[in-house]
């Protein structure tokens, strides 16, 4: 199915060629731009109504479901909301930076999509440090949220703004130390070479995806997590839906420029979740090689929903962290223990040269071994010195 | 294990996710106004008159007695009794109010006119979409918007309805008894006068 | 560092570092319009002064116009959860005044509905409490689809889920419906299967336990002084429960434990009110199963026009907050010259400080909501 799998390839080739050779590269670009917008952009649309209805039914209701069918219009009823708005910026405010404040949060998340494959031959650039461009770009982004809590004069925003930039580089930190393991084994920065690596198959038409070993899975679990504190969701959405110093830095924006952070938010998420599959889900890969009849793309998009199920759904479930816990989570638990974990890999790596029957086995048990047991430790060191289990006396 | 609470509670979750698409328990919603709850016989938001017969005015159960306007807590309704009598089922004569006027805003369900009234003139209606854009006036009904046939009674509290016939119609036949009774009792002989002192 | 007076540590920090909040009467997690006036050094709270009063509506100087029968509505709008409780502690004293005793049914009944309101309050506290830590009203739904099955036998008895209006003097208004009492003993039996997937949602949860272990711990001998009452009390390992003490109703009938907490953190009040919830349904299947038939109000009571002699009594409960008492002073009148409520979140709230201090401001919210006020309560 080589022709439904390069559809979107060809068909940008095909209009790229309608027009003089000397401007195909600047079409082929502004080709990709445009259909990269409008289908994150949808993706946003969608995914804003897909979470809402998922967590209703986490609760035993129904989401949104009057706007439209199944409620998926909502988005529209609510972008139209957000741009009738009147647009309030407090008189004592630095107005250009409270302006740039959320373009300055978007431009870099757009960037951030320019480099993730999300098909066979279907990145939009192919940098040869991908990964690295990643990171520096999402980094760039959070000095946005500095720039909306300071630019407001307003001592609650600051505040807020202050804790959220704290939790970002916190989160930072074991986000990349998570995914120096699949550098190290796939052996290069970019980001299509990295799903390379993962596009074997072994033990009878099991893909070599990265999950699917010890140090993959338990760098899956570290990237999730990180990803979840870095897009400033629940359980670690103290900066935004914090119940306690109201709305936080997002406090003096209302109308479209609310809507543009929102739309950032859930871009970034989108950017990490992509990065997430690519790293460790083994990209556009099919699982078995006998499935390797679906388009890539559609396996790409497959993986992202899944993974969006599972922010949704941890969304659903947990509370919040106080801050002085989600910095020490981070810290204390985190950084350590994505450290191990490239020991581990590394131990795995140099395992792997075994010739054994029960090699396989082996090294899974000792791999595991290696990141379970210093998870375990490090959990107890996390609760600290606990007192005794609780009793509860009854009298009569 | 650490983290199996975490893990034990995103399976309560998921149960919940999958169970709402198909078990009934999971999904409780009920989608007004497409889809309403069944009334319930007991229950009450705002009280309305019970009329006998097809014409509401002359049969209004309530005799003015002013007992529901002085108990009601705070204080909604207001009643101004008539000069002319009307007679009720048993055909005596009894006051009727002139002004009935309850303000449905100030009402606050408590059902305790009902329970005071002697006549079973009052009782508490169900209807709940009461809303009006008329603010002056709208939310204040009088006699005639809050008269309601018998049937609607019964309709809406069957078992009580049911036991206030029975008792009604024994009155009745018992009044006409004690009237057929005294018509055809002989007629007494004068008294003797006392004797002089 | 409970121990530390605001004075004190007020005084350790610097004037110019101390930040006023006022956690408005506005706000998503303060359980009504109740404000906070904070003040932090940094993120300690060092001194919180609660504002309260927002919602008064004179409810005991019009209790003093209406007749003691009016008065029963509005007591249900006191603490509006548990509308039932409030008029079983109102019709009590006035019971007290006026020498009236409730035949046998009559207590079966008001039993089975106060442990129906005690289940439907702890139901609503432990959702709110994951509300305010930010769960997003997951657990708040579960409990909420648990309460609705029982405002829904409310209704089908009073007539009112909320304002149930249903006690008298001397007895109850009106009788149970033919079937009640079975749908009743079914909710009985599928309640403790709810509480073990609120359990398995929530208490082994590293999360919750992280957010609420040490936690606003409230000292014993503090609980004591202040008059704290109900599960708060007992959370801080005092066994003091008014259904045991007084006894009141047909409660010395009844086998049942009361849970005592250890620590008195947030953690403990909160698993109290689970236990006391397993503890409600043993007493309700007791009830359900000996209620006896019979007439529902005493034959000496009057409806209307009810004079009780001059004289003054007071009537407690246990509440599900804790113990509601009201205070009435008769001079032989038709209304009563003084109306007092005791109303328990007021006396729960005013340790609210002492609970506070030392914590972080994300701390308050959770303390406040383990507390359990309401303000319609709080204010009257």
């Amino acid at each position: 199915m080589n022709g439904l799998d390069q559809i979107f390839v060809g068909t940008g080739h095909w209009i790229a060629g309608l027009f003089p050779v000397y401007v195909q590269p600047l079409i082929s670009a502004a080709l990709e731009i445009a259909i990269m917008m409008a289908v994150f952009g949808g993706c946003f649309a969608l995914t804003s109504v897909v979470e809402r209805k998922l967590l209703g039914r986490m609760q035993n209701r129904y989401g949104p479901n009057r706007v439209g069918p199944f409620g998926l219009l909502q988005p529209l009823a609510d972008g139209i909301k957000m741009l009738t708005k009147e647009d309030i910026v407090p008189f004592s405010a630095d107005k250009t930076v409270h302006f740039l404040a959320p373009l300055a949060l978007s431009v870099p998340i757009w960037l951030a999509f320019a480099v993730l494959p999300f098909g066979r031959n279907m990145s939009a650039i192919d940098l040869d440090a991908g990964i690295l461009f990643f990171f520096a770009i999402g980094s760039a982004s959070e000095l946005a949220v500095f720039m909306a809590g300071w630019s407001s004069q307003n001592k609650y925003s600051l505040v807020g703004a202050m804790r959220a930039i704290a939790q970002m580089i916190s989160y930072e930190v074991p986000l990349v130390l998570s995914t120096v393991p699949v550098l190290m084994l796939a052996g290069s920065l970019s980001l299509n070479e990295i799903v390379a690596a993962q596009g074997t198959y072994t033990l009878g038409g099991l893909a070599r995806w990265n999950v699917f070993t010890p140090w993959g899975l338990a760098g899956l679990l570290l990237f999730l997590i990180a990803a979840t504190a870095e897009s400033n969701r629940s359980p670690f959405d103290l900066p935004e839906g914090e119940s306690e110093i109201i709305a936080g830095f997002l406090t003096e924006y209302s109308g479209f420029k609310y809507a543009l952070f929102f739309l950032s938010e859930y871009l970034g998420l989108f950017a990490i979740t992509g990065l997430a599959v690519t790293l460790f889900l083994g990209g556009w890969h099919a699982p078995f090689r006998w499935l390797e009849w679906v388009p890539s793309w559609l396996w790409f998009a497959g993986k992202f929903c899944a993974l969006i199920f599972l922010f949704v759904w941890i969304r659903a479930t947990l509370p919040r962290l106080r801050l002085d816990q989600l910095l020490n989570f981070s810290w204390r638990f985190l950084v350590p223990l994505s450290l191990i974990n490239i020991l581990v890999a590394v131990a795995w790596y140099w395992s792997g040269s075994w010739k054994s029957p029960v090699a396989l086995p082996v090294r899974w048990v000792l791999c595991a071994a290696l990141v379970a047991l210093p998870y375990h430790w490090l959990a107890q060191s996390l609760r600290g010195t606990l007192p005794p289990p609780r009793k509860y006396t009854y009298a009569e | 294990m650490d983290g199996a609470g975490i893990i034990k509670g995103m399976i309560e979750t998921a149960r919940n996710f999958a169970g709402s698409y198909h078990d009934e328990a999971r999904l409780t919603t009920v989608q007004y106004p497409e889809e309403k709850l069944a009334p319930v016989e007991n229950a009450r938001t705002i009280p309305f008159l019970v009329y006998d017969g097809a014409e509401a005015l002359p049969g209004l159960r309530c005799t003015a007695c002013m007992i529901c306007e002085k108990e009601c807590p705070p204080q909604c309704i207001y009643i101004v009794k008539d000069t002319v009598k009307k007679p009720d089922f048993v055909g005596k004569m009894q006051m009727q109010p002139k002004v009935f006027d309850i303000d449905i805003s100030v009402c606050m369900s408590c059902g305790i006119c009902v329970e005071v009234c002697p006549f079973d003139a009052i009782k508490m209606d169900q209807v709940f979409e009461l809303s009006t854009g008329d603010r002056f006036g709208g939310l204040l009904l009088n006699k005639t918007q809050l008269a309601k046939p018998n049937d609607y009674f019964n309709k809406l509290h069957k078992t009580e309805a049911a036991e206030i016939d029975l008792r009604r119609v024994e009155e009745k036949q018992k009044a006409e008894a004690a009237a057929a009774a005294k018509a055809a009792a002989p007629a007494k002989p004068p008294m003797a006068p006392p004797p002089a002192p | 560092m409970a121990t530390a007076s605001p004075t004190e540590l007020a005084a350790s920090a610097p004037p110019s570092q101390i930040m006023e909040v006022a956690m408005g009467p506005q706000h998503p997690s303060t359980h009504g319009v109740f404000r906070m006036d904070v003040s932090l050094d940094g993120e300690t709270v060092v001194k919180l002064k609660p504002v309260f009063g927002y919602l008064h509506r004179n409810h005991e100087k019009i209790a003093e116009k209406c007749s003691y029968l009016g008065s029963i509505p509005y007591t249900d709008r006191l603490d509006y959860i548990c509308s039932l409780t409030n008029n079983w502690a109102y019709a009590m004293t006035v019971e007290k005044l006026a020498g009236l005793v409730p035949p046998e049914r009559a207590e079966y009944i008001r039993v089975i509905l106060s442990e129906l309101t005690r289940l439907i309050n702890h139901s609503a506290l432990a959702g709110f409490l994951l509300q305010d830590m930010g769960a997003l009203g997951t657990p708040l739904m579960y409990a909420f689809r648990e309460r609705e099955k029982i405002l829904d036998l409310f209704e089908s008895l009073t007539g009112a889920r909320m304002m149930c209006n249903y006690m008298r003097f001397g007895g109850c208004r009106c009788d149970l419906p033919p079937g009640w009492i079975e749908q009743v003993r079914r909710l009985v039996s599928d309640f403790p299967k709810f509480l073990d997937e609120f359990e398995a949602l929530l208490t082994g949860n590293e999360i919750l336990q992280a957010r609420t272990e040490g936690v606003g711990v409230l000292p014993a001998p503090l609980a004591v002084n202040a008059g704290v009452t109900g599960p708060m009390l007992r959370a801080s390992g005092v066994n003091y429960d008014i259904r045991k003490v007084d006894q009141y109703g047909v409660y010395g009938r009844f086998q049942f434990r009361v849970p005592l907490g250890e620590r008195g953190d947030v953690f403990d009040r909160y698993m109290i009110r689970i236990l006391e919830m397993r503890e409600s349904l043993k007493i309700l299947e007791q009830a359900l199963r000996d209620i006896p038939g019979g007439p529902i109000m005493d034959p000496k009571a009057k409806l209307r026009n009810l004079r009780p002699k001059a004289g003054e009594a007071y009537g407690r409960i246990e509440g599900p907050k804790g113990e509601l008492g009201f205070y009435l002073i008769s001079d032989g009148g038709p209304n009563p010259y003084r109306y007092r409520v005791r109303p328990p979140s007021l006396i729960n709230l005013t340790v609210l400080e002492d609970m506070c201090l030392g914590q972080t401001i994300a701390d308050v919210v959770v303390i406040l909501g383990s507390i359990d006020i309401v303000l319609g309560e709080v204010d009257r």
